[in-house]
């Protein structure tokens, strides 16, 4: 589904992702763990598009098509939903309206009719109940005055709208206590098929209690420096990143 | 042209037009009339030297051979056939001047008994006492050549009275057309009265059907009294060689309550000076205003909020949305007098520019007098913001679109301070319009005015 080979990217001529390789299949789950500063947030940026990053080198490959080549909204399009690590706050665009005319650019992109009003409402109603979220933060203007866990409850909120195929997650738990936290999990659980797939990113492993990954991945100094199953994500609870630098030293 | 020669030739008007402007007017306007222009001759037409018109040069606004009728000219044809208003749902008293002057042949309103709705002429003889009572009573010709100009050339206008504990649901709608088949100078001067515990709300709608030049200096008096509530909707949307000098001064009395939309959608130059006096304890004040503006527009708010009396609230809020080299300027100016104590004041101007040529200069004017008081002014000027427009791309909506959804959301703030539902819905659709870069008239004006 996705595969990422070498690639590099920087921000004002600072390289962040130094040399990435990533291969994510349908139906998997891929957790993405690392020390502050390692660029994780920067990679799912690169991944959703932000302009901000330069690509320098490398590529990236989204269901036989170059996603590099393509604007943020045709990546979101073509499946790719980032779940942002700082939801942003629009005052003035409803959430209704912001939905409305996501899921028709989404449905036009397909070939698709628009939604007729009721239909779109009903589909409202559905993921509203299947994620949990109240009526009255989707009646307010974008993540207007929410607090941090309402901000990723609507994060899931418009991921189950948009039915991405693929959803990198950036630092969802961060900010979460442990209630919203079982939401948003559940939720992210709940919109798992085996056709799509799931990028976690995350500092700490207990968001992985409730979302269990297939593949732990370290990144560390902008590259994947170790790759393995879910115990990976225990060894790192328990003894931290230190002895990764210390084995890449060695 | 100099300013020296524009401020002779209106002096020349005056004088060799003397009888024709005193004909069909009051004795009470003539006075007025004469000493208006006494000031005028020391004040003249204000230019960039003036402080409050630092970013507004009126010169070669005023620098054209406009026709100037002294007397109402015959409308030819049925302006009630050639025009009129399709704002779905928007049922309204419905009012129409032609060029600043009263139509002759307006339909009759069906307003409760006692309110009156007629010319100004009309008014200073046959509701003179009432007339007299307030007319040239708020606004300032000693301080304001361009009040000075209007007294001393007004004839006609809307006269607007709406007597105690009655109730106008029907919003009034007046709107102006301009129509000439010269380029036209129209000097249109409002006088609107509302009495203890009554309460009204009023649309000002400006149109110009033809593509002539023109420049309108039209001065509004509204004094709200004891109670009353009422509301000010002004809607600004001519054409690029239109010049709109707008000066409106309200008076409040105790506990009346006005709110002011003005919302400037198009035109060629645009000024507005805003005055509220706070004229007794418990009034509460909402002005707001929203100005798109492209090209070489330009616009001017000057705001006044004078708080003479205590335990008064005002809140001002104007947005603006700048593209291309338009140019804007805001000035708000706020006076707690020495004894209004328990003043809230409070006062935002935020703007959004499109271009790297786009100006605005927005000025805070704060004189406080009195100690125990709460004021707050605030300005910003910014550029979309890139997180909220990646936001909305990230969700698959297309950037034009998305740039086209946080506008909107911008403007909107100011919209939805509107109280009359079919009007808001009309301002919103005008303003999508009008980002999209359509033409953000109604159909039958977009029709009458060929575009």
């Amino acid at each position: 589904m996705l595969s990422i080979k070498n690639l590099h990217a920087s921000i004002n001529g600072k390289e962040i992702l130094k040399g990435i390789n990533l291969e994510i299949k349908p139906g998997e789950v891929h957790a993405i763990m690392g020390p502050n500063g390692a660029g994780k947030s920067t990679l799912a940026s690169v991944l959703a598009g932000r302009e901000l990053f330069d690509v320098t080198d490398g590529e990236v490959v989204f269901e036989q098509k170059d996603l590099l080549d393509l604007s943020p909204e045709d990546r979101a399009k073509e499946g790719i939903f980032l779940g942002f690590q700082y939801p942003i706050e629009i005052p003035g665009v409803s959430t209704v309206n912001f939905m409305k005319t996501a899921v028709n650019e989404h449905r036009k992109y397909k070939g698709l009719e628009p939604h007729k009003a009721s239909d779109f409402l009903k589909l409202m109603r559905d993921k509203k109940a299947l994620v949990e979220i109240d009526s009255n933060l989707t009646n307010r203007s974008v993540n207007e005055g929410f607090s941090g866990g309402e901000k990723k409850k609507n994060e899931i909120f418009q991921m189950a709208m948009l039915e991405p195929k693929l959803a990198v997650l950036d630092e969802t738990d961060s900010g979460l206590d442990i209630d919203a936290l079982r939401i948003v999990a559940n939720g992210v659980n709940k919109l798992k098929t085996s056709e799509n797939a799931t990028v976690v990113i995350t500092h700490y492993q207990r968001l992985l209690d409730y979302i269990v990954p297939d593949v732990v991945h370290v990144l560390f100094d902008g590259r994947i420096v170790k790759t393995a199953g879910k115990e990976l994500a225990l060894e790192l609870e328990e003894k931290g990143y230190d002895w990764i630098k210390e084995e890449l030293v060695k | 042209m100099s300013i020296d020669t524009i401020n002779n030739d209106f002096a020349d008007l005056f004088e060799q037009g003397k009888s024709l402007l005193e004909e069909n007017s009051s004795k009470f306007m003539n006075t007025k009339r004469e000493e208006a222009f006494e000031q005028f001759k020391k004040l003249g037409v204000p230019t960039l030297a003036n402080e409050n018109y630092k970013y507004t040069n009126l010169v070669p606004a005023f620098d054209h051979p406009y026709t100037v009728d002294l007397q109402y000219r015959t409308v030819i044809g049925d302006l009630n056939e050639l025009f009129y208003c399709d704002v779905p749902e928007l049922d309204t008293n419905l009012v129409l001047l032609s060029n600043g002057w009263y139509y002759n042949q307006n339909r009759k309103l069906e307003t409760p008994e006692g309110v009156i709705v007629c010319s100004l002429q009309e008014a200073a003889e046959k509701h003179s006492e009432i007339f007299e009572k307030h007319y040239g009573k708020y606004a300032k010709p000693n301080e304001e050549g361009l009040v000075a100009l209007n007294t001393a050339l007004a004839k006609d206008g809307v006269f607007i009275y709406v007597p105690k504990n009655v109730v106008v649901e029907k919003p009034i709608q007046v709107i102006n057309l301009l129509r000439s088949d010269r380029d036209l100078m129209a000097t249109q001067r409002n006088l609107v009265v509302i009495e203890e515990n009554a309460q009204a709300k009023l649309i000002f709608c400006d149109h110009t059907l033809t593509h002539n030049k023109y420049l309108s200096n039209t001065v509004s008096e509204i004094n709200v009294a004891k109670n009353a509530v009422f509301d000010l909707y002004t809607l600004q949307n001519q054409h690029l060689n239109a010049t709109v000098l707008n000066s409106v001064f309200i008076r409040q009395e105790a506990n009346s309550n006005v709110l002011s939309n003005t919302l400037s959608l198009y035109g060629g130059l645009i000024r507005n000076n805003h005055y509220t006096l706070f004229d007794g304890e418990h009034c509460e004040n909402h002005t707001y205003g929203m100005y798109l503006m492209d090209r070489n527009q330009h616009v001017d708010n000057f705001t006044f909020a004078d708080h003479a009396q205590p335990n008064c609230v005002s809140n001002e809020h104007f947005k603006g949305v700048m593209d291309d080299e338009a140019t804007a300027a805001f000035t708000g100016k706020i006076h707690v007098r020495r004894d209004a104590q328990k003043t809230e004041a409070y006062q935002s101007n935020n703007n959004l520019l499109l271009s790297d040529t786009a100006v605005i200069n927005t000025k805070p004017q704060l004189i406080i007098d009195a100690d125990d008081v709460k004021c707050s002014h605030g300005a910003t000027v910014g550029q979309m913001d890139d997180d909220a427009l990646f936001y909305l791309r990230a969700r698959g909506i297309h950037e034009e679109e998305a740039r086209m959804m946080l506008m909107f959301a911008f403007a909107h703030e100011i919209i939805e301070k509107i109280r009359i539902d079919a009007l808001k819905d009309r301002i919103d659709e005008l303003v999508e319009k009008r980002l999209r870069g359509e033409i953000s008239k109604c159909n039958t004006c977009a029709i009458a005015c060929n575009q």
